[in-house]
């Protein structure tokens, strides 16, 4: 059992501010069902006074994710948005007498919600948004992990899968997150030199180099990802830049194969192959 | 803790009351070393013995094939170690994905740390071990099959002595991590191919801290612990002689009970699932319900998540587990309802309910009563499954 303080467990068996706001100005939703947690945020703003006049939400998750998500709607109400977007997550969790270290990055999904709902309300691009994918089993990108790093003086990737999740799943990560903790604390990098990608090269590549290329991509990068999970995958087809794949075991009726695929399958490819790839799944 | 409803066997059990009285006297006044030349801890080895002949009476075997350890870890960990030792020309293991850590962690570092060769074989969307897939991964090279008997997370029963007989065809040993299943299923290994099976005391009634391991007479054995010459120079460390009595009374306890543990306790189970599937919408049993242990049921509840559901089942004193990632302190859910395909949305919200002979209708009424609500609640909060 979970060591939760006393307003953990209040926030999380009384939660307060449950629900959706009627045509909010503003809305985010942050996190999702497969990843095992997920927060909707939506709020009113007076527009005169840029204040919260009133937050709810809704929350799929453990204990610690419903008290954050309930605690952030306690503290915004009544903030002006400037006030409100000072939050950090460690507010988030001193507000709640502190969580365990494991489950720190349900309070950065309270303060990303909040982050987001801000910046949508204002029209304003996210970095953490933006950044590129870095944990692809949580959807986690370099920005976010980069925030986490920063804000916390973070130096290992334990701690930063607790902050964010990100390394937290698979585990095909680790070395991407270990760089961008040696960047951060300007560490000389100890990971090996990366070869530098095919793509990067300037002459095109021959039909056959491609095929074997491809070929070599998932069986080194992609099939081993997919067997930790009991999945797997076949190459039917390669038609010039098409390659028609079958997703095999437990990839073959996941509800998020799309997503494998589109993410994970056809980036691989293009980063490490030839730009132009699209993948195409057949049953 | 007043008005506990313990439906978490799987994880551990209460010691049965015989089971303390048998051991107390060990724990008090006969405190003898049983390896002592005098009366007073020689007397201590018969009891000993007399522990030994009820657990082979347990297992079909004889108490010659007994030898105590300290866990159902040591009992795994010594198995198939023992098979790689006895067996050096044969660098490859077969397991399942479902296999309890104990033997799961063992198998891969063995795999990270000397280069054996490991096959996991995987399961079915209902838990059932691929036959097909185990038949083809057992080779010549195969020094060791390690299969459990019942899976823990979903009580799931898997074919093991065809799996041992295909196992002796090609030449390999056969263990099997029968912790979950000793005392809820008849075993019987006097003609089986069954080499070792591993039991462990705390899920049978006795206390942590003692498990034991079965060796079939004529398998070469090498032994973990190296030292003096107890368990027939077989297990060193002077016996844990409380809890190896406790062990041995636990035995005839649950021999006793076996008919029980298959009719009423089973009844109980198959109720409380029948009324959580009646009462909650989007609910849904995990495993082959037609060959699995009669004290197990794990139900998925969609759109909400394992820890927020047991930590309201707790405020009411219920007590069960989950295969949902927080609960653990991991992010990924069970590697076993992720082996069996289940989808993550559905293994989140996954609970685990698990019987004894201790369990009464008033158990199930408690649950019935108090979860379709809780899971209701939780999914007023959830954001998904919304009409």
């Amino acid at each position: 059992m979970w060591d939760y303080s006393e307003k953990v467990k209040d926030h999380f068996l009384h939660p307060r501010n449950v629900g959706e706001i009627e045509n909010p100005d503003a809305v985010a939703e942050v996190g999702n069902i497969t990843c095992g947690d997920a927060l909707k945020l939506t709020l009113r703003i007076d527009k005169a006074t840029q204040r919260i006049l009133d937050a709810r939400f809704q929350t799929f998750g453990c204990a610690s994710a419903i008290a954050s998500s309930s605690a952030v709607t306690e503290m915004i109400k009544g903030m002006t948005l400037d006030q409100a977007a000072k939050l950090s997550n460690d507010d988030i969790a001193d507000f709640l007498q502190g969580l365990p270290e494991a489950k720190m990055h349900c309070s950065v999904m309270g303060m990303e919600a909040l982050e987001k709902a801000i910046a949508a309300y204002r029209h304003e691009t996210l970095a953490v948004a933006e950044g590129t994918v870095v944990c692809r089993c949580f959807g986690v990108t370099d920005q976010l992990i980069e925030k986490v790093i920063r804000e916390h003086g973070l130096t290992t990737i334990e701690q930063v899968t607790h902050y964010c999740k990100a390394g937290g799943g698979c585990g095909g990560c680790h070395k991407e997150i270990q760089k961008i903790i040696d960047h951060v604390n300007a560490k000389p990098a100890t990971g090996k030199a990366v070869a530098a990608s095919p793509a990067a090269q300037k002459r095109p590549l021959t039909n056959l180099e491609r095929v074997k290329r491809i070929e070599e991509v998932v069986e080194r990068e992609i099939r081993p990802w997919l067997r930790n999970d009991g999945g797997d995958i076949e190459i039917i087809d390669i038609d010039r830049a098409k390659v028609t794949v079958a997703l095999r075991g437990t990839c073959s009726n996941c509800r998020v194969s799309q997503f494998t695929l589109k993410s994970v399958v056809e980036q691989k490819l293009r980063e490490l192959v030839d730009e132009t790839i699209h993948v195409e799944q057949v049953a | 803790m007043p008005n506990v409803v313990y439906l978490d066997n799987n994880a551990t059990t209460a010691v049965a009351p015989e089971v303390l009285e048998a051991m107390l006297p060990y724990l008090r006044e006969s405190y003898g070393n049983p390896s002592s030349i005098h009366t007073f801890g020689g007397l201590v080895m018969n009891r000993i013995s007399e522990a030994r002949e009820a657990l082979a009476r347990l297992l079909g075997a004889h108490p010659s094939e007994i030898i105590f350890t300290s866990c159902g870890t040591e009992s795994d960990s010594t198995a198939i170690l023992s098979a790689l030792a006895t067996l050096p020309d044969r660098r490859h293991v077969v397991t399942t994905r479902v296999e309890h850590p104990a033997v799961r962690t063992l198998c891969r570092h063995l795999h990270d740390t000397q280069g054996l060769r490991l096959t996991e074989v995987g399961v079915d969307h209902q838990g059932r071990l691929d036959m097909d897939q185990y038949r083809a991964a057992v080779d010549d090279e195969t020094a060791v099959a390690s299969v459990m008997w019942a899976n823990n997370e979903t009580g799931v029963i898997f074919p093991v002595e065809e799996c041992a007989a295909i196992a002796r065809d090609h030449g390999a040993l056969f263990h099997t991590d029968a912790v979950q299943a000793v005392g809820k299923v008849p075993i019987n290994l006097a003609n089986s191919a069954i080499d070792f099976l591993s039991l462990s005391g705390h899920k049978l009634h006795a206390p942590k801290g003692v498990g034991a391991l079965f060796v079939r007479r004529g398998t070469r054995f090498s032994p973990f612990l190296l030292g003096g010459h107890q368990e027939s120079n077989r297990r060193a460390g002077t016996e844990a002689v409380p809890n190896l009595v406790a062990l041995g009374r636990a035995a005839d306890l649950v021999l006793a009970n076996l008919d029980k543990e298959n009719t009423a306790v089973a009844a109980l189970r198959d109720r409380l699932e029948r009324e959580l599937l009646a009462r909650c919408p989007d609910a849904k049993v995990n495993g082959d319900s037609a060959h699995r242990l009669p004290n197990t049921t794990n139900i998925s509840f969609e759109f909400i998540e394992g820890e927020a559901i047991l930590l309201l089942l707790d405020q009411h004193g219920i007590c069960a587990s989950s295969g949902s990632a927080c609960t653990t302190g991991s992010l990924e859910p069970s590697h076993v309802l992720r082996a069996m395909g289940v989808p993550f949305t559905a293994a989140h919200g996954s609970i685990r309910f698990s019987f004894s002979i201790y369990n009464t209708a008033a158990d199930v009424d408690k649950v019935i009563e108090v979860l379709p609500g809780i899971v209701r609640r939780l999914r007023e909060i959830s954001p998904f499954g919304r009409k």
